[in-house]
């Protein structure tokens, strides 16, 4: 079911509740990317952060939700919007915004950059920077996963824009063909850029993109981490179990521009703001919790410790040292 | 009225096979369409048609000969009660002898005759502890020592004294990749056709046989996913060798192997390496014309990230590939598909690698220098052998690994000549023979006695027509005009 606001809905009585302990864990991670990433806006605009940097802020529900379906051990890879994954993959903020600063304690020693981050420890596999490469090399992934039959699970995200590339179809046709163990999450947050989807997709359902492969697809409403979560416990149960890919678009939005520069003429005010009151991913939860008897001031407590992380990795970020210039030689070749 | 049938030709590149079996007697009926006759290359094998109603009179060419030229009459067809004289004008059958195969090997501008490639199964040679084994393993060989002096195909890292055993290009590269599977359960082939079909140039063959569908995996077309997919594997610790069909396709997939494979260890600080081989035929084959006919070797070695290799010999080939696929780094392998079936001397090495990043001199002399590498090779070593016999001695080097370039090499022969020719199939602007004349005038200004000269592919695409695809490519001619200009001999 699709609402005017092009957000899917599911009546409230088909969706799995949380309990109090999840409740608490969606909001905590969600409201820890976006302090994250409103502190990384502010950050670029004192010139601390260069280059191209985009923001996560309104889809935190998306990889929140699948984060909380995963198992240890299970990868993520994803493309340029992707700070909210790698804190959602266990990351340390200091270190990814000593990244998005160019600095020395940075994943990857200030030469990668806000678009191109990998963790190995914490099976994150990018941070890619080339609109809708993260489909083949997720499904690489995942294909490594059925070489090895270690149970694991790929989980590869990219934007509704990259949904219209090439070489997502070939990767989907080899991930279905071969049975491999990846969900692929395309997060529709509606404009690629500036171009609204269905001034660029003949087919706006996203979710039957994978159908022409026999892959099944799910259409969500991506801004209920609930939703998100039973999804992806849904589909990293199919992959696990040796059935071959699953497909989930998770409809969601980007407060912010596509990136720092973007003037978003492409879309009106009151349209970000009307999603901003109804379907903020965040706001639905704290709701939740309140009327569950969660106090203010514990909810608040929540927040102050994001902030504090978040104060503490600027802090980090600001104060640490540009890579030696010896560094610009160093990681060429193994 | 009488037709011959003809030995065909199952590709661009091939002038003689097998033939293999007939599938009509003399005496029989046949009509157009009918199979009459199997015919087999050490890369395919396909069915003879009768060309015409009538009675197969004639075989000119029995079951099981080798080496039949293309276009020697093999059969004749007549007319039903047609007589047939003993003396007809059918050409004798063009078999090419030994010594025939030494020269062309020699001449070397085209195919070294097809050898059938070995059918025993790679596990046999696993089982090869020894030398003699591993000698017993390969069908006639003829082995060598290796000697003191450099020679044109042997790698100098080779032990002297070594046994020697000849195979083709296109076995020591099946060996090579045969070995590493054995040797690290990580590794395994992708690609169109390497499996169940053994190869679209059989370079796979009989991995399937050997590693099961597991670690030889079959892949539809679709070059830009499968690489993507290859290296997301590499990414997650597995050692992918990725086959193209040729490298004219990896066109198609050029943005995982410049953005995801060869620039993820530096995006990563270091934390994730991409041990992958890109290989396949690369450059001009024989009559394929412009898209399948494409040099890639300036283009991926301008990648910093990537290691590019391009062997123009059997031994260099197994060396270098087993050392490419031991390496962490992305590697691009560039093979060519005339000299697959080129044959020359390969250690019986139990595990033979060669070092990657050093050029190989071929050919002492103290003359000029001719820098090549890949097929390259075959044009800067006969013109080596004429010059000699004008008295003009020519160093000749193999570069075998293009990136890194092993520049000390060229320089230290540079400083001994005072003069260099270098040698390559692709186009000239910003070409590997452009980067060679660069790094020599700036490191040997003063050793030199004359401008580095080029011969290059010419600067155009590559046409069809036999006589335009001969003048496009570079010739034997073209590298002595370049030499005896850089010597100011006419």
């Amino acid at each position: 079911m699709v609402e005017e606001s092009g957000v899917a809905s599911a009546s409230a009585s088909t969706i799995p509740p949380f309990s109090r302990e999840q409740e608490l864990t969606a909001f905590r991670d969600m409201l820890l990317i976006r302090r994250f990433e409103e502190k990384a806006g502010q950050l670029y605009g004192m010139g601390v952060i260069g280059g191209f940097c985009h923001l996560y802020i309104g889809q935190e529900a998306v990889v929140v939700g699948v984060k909380m379906a995963a198992r240890d051990g299970d990868q993520f890879t994803t493309s340029y919007r992707d700070h909210g994954h790698m804190l959602a993959s266990g990351m340390e903020p200091r270190r990814v915004m000593a990244e998005l600063a160019g600095k020395r304690g940075g994943y990857s020693k200030g030469k990668g950059g806000s678009m191109h981050m990998f963790s190995r420890e914490a099976n994150f596999y990018g941070g890619h920077g080339i609109v809708g490469a993260p489909a083949p090399i997720g499904a690489g992934v995942a294909f490594a996963n059925a070489y090895r039959g270690d149970g694991r699970v790929s989980l590869t995200f990219f934007g509704e824009g990259a949904a219209n590339q090439g070489q997502v179809y070939e990767a989907f046709n080899m991930a279905s063909l071969w049975k491999l163990p990846v969900v692929f999450i395309v997060e529709n947050n509606r404009y690629a850029m500036g171009t609204e989807i269905s001034r660029a997709s003949a087919q706006i359902d996203l979710s039957k993109r994978g159908a022409a492969f026999g892959i099944p697809g799910k259409q969500i409403d991506g801004m209920d981490v609930r939703i998100v979560k039973a999804t992806a416990d849904e589909a990293i149960e199919w992959c696990r179990a040796g059935k071959g890919p699953y497909l989930i678009e998770a409809q969601t939005y980007r407060y912010r521009g596509h990136s720092m520069s973007d003037p978003a003429k492409y879309r009106s005010k009151e349209e970000v703001q009307k999603m901003r009151e109804e379907h903020d991913p965040i706001e639905q939860v704290r709701a939740r919790l309140i009327a569950d008897g969660m106090s203010e001031d514990e909810l608040k407590k929540i927040d102050a410790n994001a902030r504090k992380i978040v104060a503490e990795a600027a802090d980090f970020a600001t104060a640490d040292k540009e890579p030696d210039p010896s560094e610009l030689w160093t990681d060429v070749l193994a | 009225m009488t037709v011959n049938v003809l030995m065909p030709a199952l590709s661009p590149t091939m002038e003689q096979g097998k033939l293999a079996k007939w599938l009509k007697n003399e005496g029989d009926a046949v009509k157009a369409g009918d199979v009459i006759a199997e015919i087999e290359t050490d890369k395919a094998t396909m069915e003879v048609e009768a060309v015409d109603e009538g009675v197969l009179a004639r075989i000119l060419v029995p079951g099981g000969t080798e080496n039949v030229a293309v276009n020697t009459p093999i059969a004749v067809i007549a007319e039903e009660g047609e007589e047939v004289a003993d003396t007809a004008d059918h050409a004798p059958v063009d078999r090419v002898g030994e010594e025939d195969k030494a020269q062309k090997q020699a001449e070397a501008a085209p195919p070294v005759p097809g050898q059938t490639a070995p059918q025993d199964e790679p596990g046999e040679a696993n089982k090869a502890a020894t030398k003699a084994a591993v000698e017993a393993a390969t069908p006639a060989p003829k082995a060598t020592s290796v000697a003191k002096e450099p020679s044109a195909t042997v790698a100098p890292e080779v032990p002297e004294g070594t046994t020697m055993v000849s195979m083709t290009m296109r076995e020591a590269l099946r060996d090579a990749m045969a070995e590493e599977m054995r040797r690290d359960p990580n590794v395994f082939v992708m690609g169109e056709e390497v499996a169940e079909y053994q190869g679209a140039y059989k370079i796979t063959q009989g991995l399937l046989q050997e590693f099961g569908a597991r670690r030889v995996v079959d892949t539809p077309i679709t070059e830009y996913g499968f690489a993507g997919v290859a290296v997301g594997a590499a990414f997650a610790g597995l050692r992918p060798i990725l086959e193209f069909m040729t490298f004219n396709f990896s066109m198609q997939a050029i943005d995982h192997i410049v953005n995801s494979a060869a620039k993820t260890r530096y995006m990563s600080g270091g934390q994730i390496n991409c041990p992958i081989v890109f290989r396949g035929p690369n450059g001009a084959a024989a009559r394929v014309a412009a898209q399948h006919s494409q040099d890639y070797s300036a283009w991926y070695s301008q990648v910093p990230g990537l290691i590019v290799i391009s062997p123009s010999n059997a031994s260099d080939a197994k060396g270098l590939l087993k050392a490419a696929i031991r390496n962490d780094n992305p590697v691009v392998f560039l093979e060519n598909e005339i000299l697959y079936g080129k044959t020359s001397e390969v250690p019986a090495l139990e595990d033979f690698v060669l070092p990657i990043g050093k050029a190989r001199i071929a050919r002492p002399g103290k003359d000029v220098t001719l820098v090549s590498f890949s097929i390259g090779m075959t044009y800067a070593l006969q013109a080596a052998e004429q010059l000699a016999k004008e008295g003009i001695d020519a160093e000749v080097i193999d570069l075998r690994t293009l990136r890194p370039m092993d520049t000390a090499t060229i320089i230290e022969s540079v400083k001994k000549t005072g003069r260099c020719v270098a040698i390559e199939e692709g186009w000239p602007q910003c070409g590997i023979s452009a980067e060679i004349a660069m790094r020599v005038q700036q490191e040997a200004f003063d050793y030199l006695d004359a401008p580095v000269l080029r011969v290059t592919g010419k600067d155009t695409p590559m046409p069809y027509a036999a006589n335009l695809e001969k003048l496009a490519l570079p010739s034997v001619a073209d590298v002595i005009t370049a030499a005896k200009a850089v010597l100011y001999r006419s």
